[in-house]
């Protein structure tokens, strides 16, 4: 018999918290081009050590190389840069009015922008987007007008969502981006569903869920990884791994065990880790993924592996639970810097250039902000009236709910 | 006119509706090939095709989340939950999701999607095959609560719920599946051939989503009911004599409170039956509403014949089910009151 010795709880901390040094030494980066491109019918065994390996298009001289470049026209390259600096641009001016006062509250993407916006070029249109809070970059890389989106978070008279909605959960719909909900994991299982449907009717459209490495834990990941893995469907999921959900790090998530890609094993669905900071590899194997799900080959998941680099949101001081330093330590760099650069090494772009497009789209976004404000922020001017807060609820309004109108006067 | 149990009647309804519409998709735990544990999608599955009557993974949040996103795709599910007892797991789809999303999207999307759960008790199901969930649906905002006591009515109110373009909970009580139930457990079972309301037309018909019926006239008090007790209520105002009222709410919400009002302002008194557990059952929001809506003709304090606020036990079955006897000492209560 052997002895007992008093059992421990593992519980797992970051390598640093506020006031020491950054580091991601445990992440392991393999070189750009390093990682190999299976066909897109491989099964998903055959790719278990992707799970675990990063892909990488471009390298430490902003050189596109390896098998995953996907050889883009620089003048499409040039519009996923303006795509992702918008992006940034938007977040800073929104986070700023919140600062202000127009609006109760605010996420920015800051860091994350190629995923969404590199992403969604890959989709057509009819495709569906299930996204978290964190994937305005969807909406801003198809140039879904500045506007719609202020008047939401501002909640005002010509917010499409009628002042219901906390700011930055939009719906837009013919944009192929469906509501976004504040309880997390939901619509990874619904991206499923609606994939399933597009099967089940026979349809070419394919579904997209996206859900945050903290946000895996919540059965829904499960169960949406079960029904893709039986049902075979049209999705693909994504997890963006930005490291930390609000004050927890990944590894509270599950990430000290396995990555997130390798979640998919278990499930037998093919999955690819990719570097989320880097616009190509984003695009390349977004592509790949898209290819799979057209051709009825089934789902795929991704995991992006990237760095939230502001704070989770509006309401967050991250200077609380991380070193302030971290993220200009994170190892794979700043997306927007890195196209940026690698445009620059393509000769087709410059300092110059760059500086000019950065004073165009601030100049747009501080047009959009004008008009929107023009409608109404949360306390000042225009706002959705009283009565539609009824309405909606049913397709029709049932007796109680125009008595509950009445009732307040209207 | 066809006779058809309630299992044959609700098997039926989802038949004319697969029919129907190529939209309309059925699935669930056991649904597909075995066609149900209670029978209820048998022969579905071969007539209509795997990819329109299928098999899912035990898993309720995975059965509800699929639902809501392909009803936001434009199809028509029918989701099945097995026991209502095992709805908790999808119950996040159902309360933040399918309940909101026309909402919160003002519109944009929609989940006109059906949940069949089998409900109730007197079927010695112990505490997770026996619950009445419904206060905890009729308390979301979004969701319309189905409740049907025949097989005429089972089918006529599943197929205007399959119609309808708001997520609809459907409580089948299970003790209802085979024959009604009076709450004499020591009586021979009695089939559904020998009632009236077994008889089912042919095709397509709806029973509307928010009526009441009446069914026994009366005039010396109203008894509110929905599923099994409304049988036990009819059996309790036999065997007391008491000239009751009986109204089969069906729908709980939307409520047919006009139908409410008209019969308690006649009677002057209200009793009120369910199965489930008394505090905040939805009894309390049909005594508030009636106390709010009828104090000047009542005549008698309201009461309420309910289940124990105790978990759903296996021995103590038939201490714990409402039946026919606490009804009718309730209803002696009532009119003597």
């Amino acid at each position: 018999m052997t002895e007992r010795r008093p059992l421990s709880l593992h519980v797992p901390e970051p390598p640093v918290r506020p006031g020491g040094k950054p580091d991601f030494s445990r992440l392991a980066i393999p070189q750009a081009g390093a990682v190999r491109r299976p066909p897109v019918d491989v099964a998903a065994h055959d790719i278990h050590d992707l799970g675990y390996s990063i892909i990488r298009v471009l390298n430490r001289q902003g050189e596109a190389v390896g098998p995953w470049d996907p050889k883009l026209d620089p003048e499409v390259l040039k519009a996923g840069l303006r795509a992702m600096m918008k992006t940034r641009a938007f977040d800073a001016r929104m986070m700023m009015a919140q600062r202000q006062g127009k609006t109760s509250f605010y996420m920015q993407c800051t860091g994350e922008e190629a995923i969404a916006c590199a992403f969604q070029m890959e989709l057509g249109k009819g495709d569906m987007n299930f996204p978290t809070y964190r994937q305005q970059g969807l909406l801003i890389a198809q140039d879904w007008p500045l506007t719609d989106l202020m008047c939401q978070i501002f909640s005002n008279e010509k917010d499409r969502l009628r002042g219901r909605q906390l700011p930055v959960l939009y719906s837009a719909r013919e944009a192929g981006f469906f509501s976004v909900s504040g309880n997390l994991g939901t619509q990874y299982v619904q991206a499923v569903g609606w994939a399933m449907a597009s099967a089940i009717s026979g349809d070419t459209r394919i579904a997209a869920g996206w859900i945050g490495e903290g946000s895996t834990a919540e059965s829904d990941f499960h169960s949406a990884l079960v029904f893709a893995s039986v049902y075979r469907p049209p999705v693909v999921l994504n997890v963006v791994n930005n490291q930390w959900a609000i004050s927890s790090p990944q590894t509270v998530a599950g990430g000290e065990s396995a990555t997130f890609a390798a979640r998919a094993h278990g499930y037998g669905i093919p999955s690819l880790r990719a570097d989320g900071n880097d616009y190509l590899a984003v695009r390349a194997v977004a592509a790949w993924a898209v290819e799979r799900a057209r051709r009825n080959l089934g789902p795929t998941l991704i995991e992006w592996v990237t760095y939230r680099a502001g704070p989770h949101s509006s309401s967050d001081d991250p200077s609380r639970y991380r070193p302030k330093e971290e993220s200009d330590a994170w190892p794979l760099g700043d997306p927007i810097e890195r196209l940026k650069k690698h445009l620059i090494v393509l000769g087709t772009w410059s300092e110059e250039r760059h500086t000019q497009m950065q004073a165009e789209i601030e100049e747009e976004v501080l047009l959009a902000q004008r008009e929107a404000e023009r409608h109404g922020t949360l306390h000042d001017g225009p706002r959705p009236s009283t009565a539609t807060m009824f309405e909606d609820v049913f397709k029709e309004m049932p007796r109680h709910l125009r008595e509950q109108r009445q009732e307040l006067g209207i | 006119m066809p006779r058809r149990t309630m299992i044959e009647a609700i098997r039926d309804a989802l038949d004319v509706m697969m029919a129907r519409d190529p939209r309309v998709v059925v699935f669930g735990e056991d649904v597909g090939y075995f066609g149900g544990v209670f029978r209820c999608t048998e022969g579905l599955q071969r007539k209509y095709g795997p990819s329109r009557c299928f098999d899912t993974p035990i898993s309720e949040s995975g059965i509800v989340g699929a639902a809501v996103g392909m009803a936001a795709y434009g199809l028509r599910p029918v989701a099945e939950i097995q026991f209502a007892d095992y709805m908790y797991p999808g119950y996040d789809q159902i309360v933040s999701e399918a309940a909101r999303l026309r909402y919160r999207s003002a519109g944009e999307f929609t989940a006109p999607l059906v949940v069949r759960m089998p409900c109730g008790g007197g079927i010695f199901g112990g505490q997770t095959h026996s619950q009445s969930p419904e206060a905890l649906f009729t308390h979301v905002c979004g969701i319309k609560t189905v409740i049907p006591s025949n097989p005429h009515d089972a089918k006529g109110l599943l197929i205007a719920s399959i119609e309808d373009e708001d997520p609809v909970i459907f409580l089948e009580p299970k003790r209802l599946y085979n024959g009604p139930f009076d709450g004499h457990p020591e009586k021979p079972a009695v089939p559904w051939s020998r009632h009236p309301l077994s008889e089912t037309p042919e095709g397509h018909y709806t029973v509307p989503l928010g009526q009441a019926a009446v069914r026994r006239e009366g005039a010396a008090v109203t008894v509110l009911a929905y599923g099994t007790m409304v049988h036990v209520a009819e059996a309790a105002a036999e065997e007391t004599g008491v000239d009751a009222e009986i109204l089969d709410l069906r729908t709980l919400v939307p409520l047919d409170i006009d139908a409410i009002v008209r019969s308690v302002r006649k009677t002057g008194r209200c009793v009120i039956l369910h199965e489930a557990t008394r505090t905040s059952g939805f009894g309390a929001e049909l005594s508030a509403q009636v106390q709010e809506r009828c104090f000047w003709h009542l005549e008698a304090p309201i009461l309420r014949v309910t289940g124990w606020d105790t978990p759903y036990p296996h021995a103590q079955e038939w201490d714990y089910f409402p039946g026919a006897a606490r009804v009718g000492r309730a209803l002696r209560a009532a009119v003597e009151g």
